[in-house]
């Protein structure tokens, strides 16, 4: 990984999007590389569309600007494809993290696409915390697509933040999420 | 050995300022700088932090507030942004002109109208006329270091003057990234104790404060605070030195410049903007361009001898600001850098840039098409304004 690796994920108000591109943040920092997260939100309320900026890489990162070529680009909720053009600025060969319940081959998907990964995140967050907050699942299925930062650090910083439910959320997401290289 | 953290702008502000061990905090919150009051509420809470912590009615009151336990010999702090800081504008004023080196965060926030939240920095550039120091930082590493640094600049007896930090609204206040935190002890020994002698409110002391002046000797006032802006150069070079001996950071003092030995052509940024415009520099050497970057990084008092410096060898300039300088069509520091030069005799092209209003982004496109504009400047040009395509 030589040159920064840019994440754009897309949530509503209340799905703790910002908190995820945080926690993954901390996962890149203690795996000894540099990241760095920017959200951006109008007023601040809940079902809102929130947009949050991650960047990693192995050297100290300057720019702290949003995300315009997402080399990988996070979902949480997929009625937001209706909303917000997810896949803006995207680049070739780009990686699509989505939950959704449905077949990557049932989702009209941008060419430039390489890699989707999916994952029922709302059943997943239902099942092991009773509520459809899909953040935590949504980094397993991440980290699944990508390896950018390790599972460990991120179920870890879960944890710290949300208890021992969201740990195993992160890990859940990871397992069950399904890589398809288009 | 400093431990370190990932963290929020604001986070890296309020603890940042709970180091320094202020007696007393008062604020009043306002998007984007909220969560720094909540950090130190929380900080008061945990009992980490030993302040007496106010949440006031408004940003009137924190002003008024910090400004009566300065008197009174505390060592103070607040923060706020835009619309907060207009309304204490009344005692923001009087907290210079009374000398007291009272510290103040201000998480930079665009001016309404229109109905604005996101960031931009018209809000402290607007009042730097206002006596207080002005210091306007890149990072949260920055601001971090920034705030221990501000009560050693406000506290220095050749200075005694009230000292902002100002930092980009959700571009730093809500950026996350590593932070290193500096030892306690260390920072007690830098700061030592805040011990007030040129003003007071003391009854084993008694001083007339304030009280109704004539203008004779109001003049003389304003003589000897103009002196101490100046005397607050040298303080804040020294300042950075001392910080870097101790913690092993420094930030150039009151500018820095990036690239500028060979330069033939230069930014000018302030703020977080630095970082797409270092990246934009690298660039456009890469591609044979001969160009270098100033940041400004302390507005009031005005680095003028650094910026007629870091310019004299130029062919041509530019400056891009995040303000606007209304009567002028063109930002503020563009203005600023061109009166610092008119001294130096040396006279070059020079263009003034518009962007980031309102939490715009000034991207890394925006920075290289403005470092490509420099570069072939003849002359110098009207204001250009840098927008989304």
């Amino acid at each position: 990984m030589n040159e920064i690796k840019e994440i754009r994920l897309h949530g509503r108000g209340g799905l703790g999007t910002v908190k995820a591109a945080e926690s993954l943040v901390y996962a890149a920092v203690m795996d000894g590389i540099y990241a760095n997260s920017i959200p951006f939100f109008g007023f601040e309320r809940q079902g809102a569309p929130v947009t949050a900026y991650l960047r990693i890489s192995q050297d100290p990162i300057r720019p702290k600007n949003r995300v315009y070529k997402p080399h990988a680009v996070v979902v949480m909720d997929p009625t937001l494809m209706k909303a917000v053009d997810v896949f803006e600025g995207i680049r070739e060969n780009g990686i699509f993290v989505i939950n959704t319940a449905l077949d990557p081959k049932q989702l009209n998907i941008d060419p430039k696409v390489k890699t989707i990964v999916t994952v029922d995140a709302n059943s997943i967050a239902m099942e092991i915390l009773n509520n459809a907050i899909t953040n935590t699942v949504m980094l397993g299925a991440l980290i699944k697509g990508t390896g950018w930062v390790s599972l460990d650090r991120v179920m870890d910083k879960a944890g710290e933040l949300w208890g021992e439910k969201n740990r195993q959320a992160v890990m859940r997401g990871f397992q069950d999420a399904k890589v398809t290289n288009l | 050995m400093q431990s370190f953290d990932v963290m929020n702008g604001n986070r890296a502000a309020a603890i940042g300022a709970s180091l320094a061990k202020p007696d007393v905090i008062a604020a009043y919150p306002i998007t984007p700088q909220t969560p720094v009051v909540e950090y130190l509420t929380q900080f008061v809470a945990d009992g980490v932090l030993e302040s007496a912590m106010s949440e006031v009615e408004s940003e009137l009151t924190a002003m008024s507030m910090v400004t009566g336990a300065s008197l009174a010999g505390a060592r103070t702090f607040t923060a706020t942004s835009s619309q907060g800081l207009a309304l204490m504008y009344e005692p923001y004023f009087r907290a210079s002109t009374l000398r007291l080196p009272i510290v103040m965060a201000i998480v930079n926030r665009e001016m309404i109208s229109p109905q604005t939240v996101w960031g931009g920095p018209q809000d402290s550039i607007s009042v730097r006329d206002s006596g207080w120091l002005q210091i306007y930082v890149e990072d949260n590493q920055e601001i971090m270091d920034m705030m221990i640094q501000a009560y050693k600049i406000a506290e220095n007896e050749g200075v005694l003057l009230p000292i902002n930090i100002c930092y980009d609204g959700f571009y730093l206040s809500h950026m996350t990234e590593k932070v290193f935190i500096p030892e306690q002890e260390k920072v007690d020994a830098f700061l030592g104790r805040y011990q007030p002698n040129h003003i007071i409110l003391d009854p084993s002391r008694p001083m007339a404060v304030d009280p109704l002046t004539n203008g004779e000797l109001l003049m003389n006032y304003r003589y000897l605070h103009l002196e101490a802006q100046q005397n607050a150069l040298q303080v804040i070079e020294e300042t950075d030195k001392e910080f870097e001996s101790l913690f092993g950071r420094s930030y150039g003092g009151l500018i820095e410049s990036y690239r500028m030995e060979d330069a033939e052509y230069a930014i000018i940024t302030m703020g977080s903007m630095t970082g797409a415009a270092k990246e934009a520099v690298d660039f456009a050497r890469q591609n044979g361009k001969s160009i270098g970057l100033v940041k400004l990084r302390v507005l009031r008092p005005f680095p003028k001898s650094k910026i007629i410096e870091a310019l004299s060898k130029v062919k041509a300039f530019g400056v891009v600001d995040r303000n606007v300088s209304f009567g002028w069509n063109t930002g503020v520091i563009y203005q600023e850098i061109k009166s610092a030069l008119y001294e130096s005799g040396q006279f070059m092209p020079s263009i003034p840039f518009i962007g980031g209003l309102g939490g715009e982004d000034l991207t890394l496109d925006m920075m290289i098409e403005a470092i490509e504009t420099i570069c072939h400047a003849s002359e110098s040009k009207e204001t250009i304004w840098l927008t989304r395509e």
